[in-house]
Formats: structure tokens, sequence, C-alpha cells
């Protein structure tokens, strides 16, 4: 009999528990890689002076947070949304409706946050409502059309919302927000942004780890078995839709912070949705950072495309060059890049300690 | 005392008429097994029972009280395990979080009865932070049984244990079902007819979706000819 098949004969637990120690050095290395990347991350403002660059790696930050409201959906319950992105217009129009129809800066801010979490509480908890109970299907038909409405409604009521034209509000960003915090300066900005981050991931990731989470994990695996144990799934998929539409929401406040303009097309259509579908995708559906890295490949990929229209004329179609290299990369990467990065890893050391 | 009772329960899916008229009693501290060809509507009546495929014809009393229209959530809460064929382990949790799933609210007791499951299943033990997917065909039953008794189950609902698994795992969930059913009243489908005589006393016989025949295990065992008839076995 072959050694290595005699070993494994003896040891047939082998693989498992290198996967499982593999896991478990990740686990205890995990906080060091986040200090270090915080710590770049911190520290990139002081070399990167470029305000287009800090701009675009602002965007990331917030788009990630949009993007990981999208993952709480797609792949820790395993639903599809096509109207997200209205919970991103609310937060969006409420920052740009407040510092506009309300002077004092510090209240406007408070208004707009609390408007934009209610205003998003109510609309997931009525959409799912209505359309959870039948197949997720209908929930992604329903914010479609519920995110149309919307977007019609700021597109239309132009006396409140200004229209398509939408609001440019740099004029009312405060620049002594509680006395100290410049809204203008660009590296502030970039701070506050990656802290939202930083904050955003550290509640989600509890949010996932909690009780609540692993019973969504396990609706998305089967629905009819959690059922069986005893749970509503109605009520832990309202949850998850209330949390979902929340973060985007707070996501789009940040976003108008950052931008300091919206309208209906950039906060509220199908198109952004796609986007934060995109990036999650891309980047490993159902880890949370792949949310994150996701969010910064597409936007670098789409910076540099946009960047190459002066070198070639070709270019001047990156989007389809974009919808190309998306295709590529879910018929190759189906499990976007976590998770193929993570089998890959636990394959390659599946192999090294069969081979002991 | 009867805990469950079946009466000429009727179920469709789809357009299909799949169960025409099954009806049963399950008393209480007894092991009471299904019994019938393949297609005969054995795991259509387990999946009737929890509402997962609602009879639409018919009743169904859980100690006395009709849980025929309830949704699934409430039949479990009520106290009614069910361990589907398939066993549905949600493959990305580990079995820590399986049970912690299954648990629904963690107390004193659940943590007891988790150390009870446990001692029971020593497999499980070894392998509590193991992901779901990566157990073997005989963990997960394990795992699939256990998460349905995790919580206080006066009713447990097991649906072809035995399937799929290596003959040494069959032995060894024969023995924990023989251990659970000192304290649970038990309502067994199995094909494996070796298993079901062991465990279960008494027997009902499904075929085309009604029920046909019943009695007690024994009688069974010494009827060739009903065995050969219903079963197709010697």
């Amino acid at each position: 009999m072959n050694v290595n098949f005699k070993k494994r004969m003896l040891t047939p637990d082998t693989q498992h528990s290198s996967t499982l120690m593999d896991r478990n050095t990740w686990r205890k290395k995990q906080p060091w890689v986040f200090i270090a990347i915080c710590f770049v991350m911190l520290l990139l403002p002081l070399f990167v002076t470029q305000s287009s660059m800090l701009f675009l790696l602002t965007n990331i930050f917030i788009l990630a947070v949009f993007a990981m409201s999208y993952d709480i959906l797609l792949g820790y319950t395993g639903i599809i949304s096509f109207g997200h992105a209205m919970f991103f217009g609310f937060g969006a129009y409420s920052v740009a409706l407040s510092l506009t129809y309300i002077e004092q800066a510090e209240v406007a801010l408070l208004v707009a946050l609390l408007a934009g979490v209610s205003f998003s509480v109510i609309v997931s908890f009525f959409v799912g409502l209505l359309s959870l109970r039948l197949k997720d299907t209908f929930y992604a038909l329903i914010t479609l059309a519920v995110a149309t409405i919307f977007l019609v409604i700021a597109e239309q009521w132009r006396s409140f919302t200004r229209g398509d034209e939408g609001f440019n509000f740099t004029a009312q960003v405060p620049t002594e927000l509680f006395g100290f915090i410049n809204l203008i300066d660009r590296q502030t900005v970039y701070y506050l942004a990656f802290l939202f981050l930083i904050v955003m991931f550290l509640v989600l990731r509890q949010f996932i780890y909690s009780p609540v989470g692993r019973t969504l994990q396990a609706i998305r695996e089967n629905e009819s078995r959690v059922s069986a144990l005893g749970y509503s799934i109605i009520r832990y998929k309202l949850i998850s839709t209330i949390v979902a539409g929340v973060v985007a929401s707070l996501a789009g406040m940040m976003y108008a912070v950052s931008i300091r303009f919206v309208n209906p097309f950039s906060t509220m259509d199908v198109d952004v949705t796609i986007d934060a579908l995109l990036m999650v995708v891309i980047g490993g559906v159902g880890t949370l950072y792949g949310a994150i890295i996701g969010a910064g490949v597409i936007e670098i990929a789409s910076h540099w495309l946009m960047g190459m229209r002066d070198v070639h004329p070709i270019f001047e179609r990156w989007v389809i060059l974009f919808g190309l290299v998306f295709i590529m990369s879910i018929l190759f990467f189906p499990a976007g890049i976590v998770g193929t990065v993570r089998e890959k890893w636990s394959k390659r050391k599946g192999k090294r300690s069969s081979q002991k | 005392m009867t805990m469950l009772q079946v009466r000429n329960i009727e179920t469709y899916i789809q357009e299909f008429h799949i169960l025409q008229g099954v009806e049963f009693d399950v008393p209480e501290q007894e092991v009471t097994v299904l019994l019938g060809r393949n297609g005969a509507g054995k795991t259509t009546t387990m999946r009737s029972i929890m509402g997962l495929n609602p009879a639409t014809k018919g009743d169904i009393l859980f100690q006395g009280e009709s849980i025929r229209e309830l949704p699934p959530h409430v039949i479990a809460k009520k106290g009614i395990g069910y361990v589907p064929e398939d066993q549905d382990i949600f493959s990305d949790l580990t079995v820590q979080e399986n049970l912690r799933v299954a648990k629904r609210k963690e107390n004193e007791k659940t943590e007891e009865r988790e150390k009870w499951i446990l001692e029971l299943f020593p497999d499980l033990k070894i392998a509590y932070t193991r992901k779901g997917g990566n157990l073997s065909g005989g963990q997960k039953q394990m795992l699939s049984i256990a998460r349905a008794l995790v919580n206080e189950t006066p009713l447990l609902l097991i649906d072809e244990p035995s399937k799929g698994l290596a003959p040494i795992m069959v032995e060894k969930v024969m023995e924990a079902l023989n251990v659970i059913k000192q304290t649970t009243t038990v309502l067994l489908v199995e094909q494996n007819f070796r298993m079901a005589s062991k465990i279960g006393e008494r027997f009902y016989i499904l075929d085309e979706g009604r029920t046909v025949h019943h009695g007690q295990m024994r009688q069974l065992e010494e009827d060739k000819e009903l065995r050969q008839k219903y079963l197709g076995i010697a």
C-alpha cells in the first residue's frame, strides 16, 4: 500500500483539521491585518495630496458601505433587490434637503439622520411586508417598482427637489460643524468616510454573527427547514431588509456630504443598485469584506478606464469594456475575489497537509 | 393517551393528489412507524403534519389541538421536532451554529439538552466547530436529529434516518433512537425494515396515499405475506 495513502487512512481528518487550523490562524491574524490596513489608510492622506485621489478613496469607502448593505440582503439572506438604491437616495436627499431648508447645520444634519433612517425603516418594512410573503422574486420586482415611483417623485416635484437638475448645496455645507469639523475639506471628509466604513463594518459584522444573523444565513440556505425549526421567516426577512435599508440610507447621507450634490439619477436609479450588486458579486457574495474589495475594484477600474479615453478612442466606449470584464469575472470567478481566494487557500493547505 | 391524531387527511402538491385519506394515531411514549413503498406518501404525510405541504382536508390533532391550518413555525413551537429525509443541514454554519439556530432561545434548559445531545452523539462533539457541509453523511444525520431535539420536543418526526448511511452509522443512529424513545414520542418513516422493527412498537402501512393496514410491529415481523404484499420484502 502506498505510504501516503496509509497515512491518510490513519488520519482521515487531516484535511479538515488543517483547514480548521488555517481558519483559526487566520482568525488570530485578522485583527492585526485589520489594524495594519487602518494604519495605512490613516497615513495615506499625508502622502497622497491629490484631491482627486482622496475623492476616489472617499467614494470607495462610502460605496463599500452601500455594497455591504446589499450583501446583507443578497449574501446573508438570499434576497435580490432591484430597488435598493432608493434607500441610498433617501439618505442623500434627506441631507441635501435639510441643509438647503434648515439654516443651522447641526440641526439640519440631525433632522436628515432622523428623516433618512425613519423613512427607510417605514418603506423597507411595508415593501417587505407586501412582497416577502410571496416568492423572493416579487421582492425584486416590487422594490424596482417602488424605487421607480420615488425616482419619478424626485424628478417631478421640482418645487421641493429641484427635479432632475438636482441640488448643488456646496454653499450650505458647514465648514465649522460643532465648531471644528470642516466638511468642505477633502481630507476631513476622507477621514470621516473612513471612520464611517470602519464603524459600519464592525456593526454589520456583529450583526451577522448575532443569533439573528445566523438565522438569516440559515434562511438563505433552506427556508422551509428554518420554518420547521420554529422561526417566522417573514419576521427575519423583514429585519434583514430594514437593516439593509437603514445602512444604505446612512451611506447615501455620507455620499451627499462628500459629493455636495444630489440628483435622482445619481442616487436612486436602478443603475446604482446594479453597481452595488456587481460590487458584491465581484468581491464575493456573503463575505462582507468582499463588498469592500468589490467597491474598490469597480471604482478604481471605472476611474482608470475613463482616464484611458485620452489614450485611445476605443476607451470612449469604456462601459462596454467594463461590462466584458464583469462577464468574464463572473464566468471565471463565480465565488468572487474573496470566495476564490478562500477556496484556493484551503485547497492549497489541504494538499500540503496530505503530502506531509 | 394519544399524542398525535391524523384524521383522513388529503394533500395536493401542485395538481397532484398525493395523500387521499391518510389516518393514524401516535400514542404517547411509543415509536410508531410509517411503512410503504416509494411514492406511497410517507414523506408528504410528515410534511403535512409540519405544515410544509398543508393538508387541504381532514384534520391533524396534536395533544388534542388541531394544527392543520397552522404555519410550520407555530407547529414547531408547539413541540414537534422534524428530521427531514435529506437532513437539510445548514452547510455554511458549524455544528455549534446549527445547534444555536435550532435552539431559538438560549437558556439553562437548552444548554442542558445540548449537553445531553452531545453525550448521545459524541461524533458531533468532536466535529463541533466544523461546518455542516464538511460532515460525513452519518454526522449530518446526527446533527439533523440533534437540532430537532435541542428544544423541548414531546413529538419527534423522523424521515428515513438510515437512508444513504453506512451500516456502522445506521447502528449508531439506531442506538441513539433507542435512547431518545425513552423520553420522546417518535413517528418514524423507515424503509429499512430491520431497523424499523427493532425500534418501532406499532406500524401503519401507506399505499397510494392511503392508510391500508396497521397493527403491532410484532405481527408484521411474523406475517411474511403482508410484508410481501405491501412492502415487497420477504
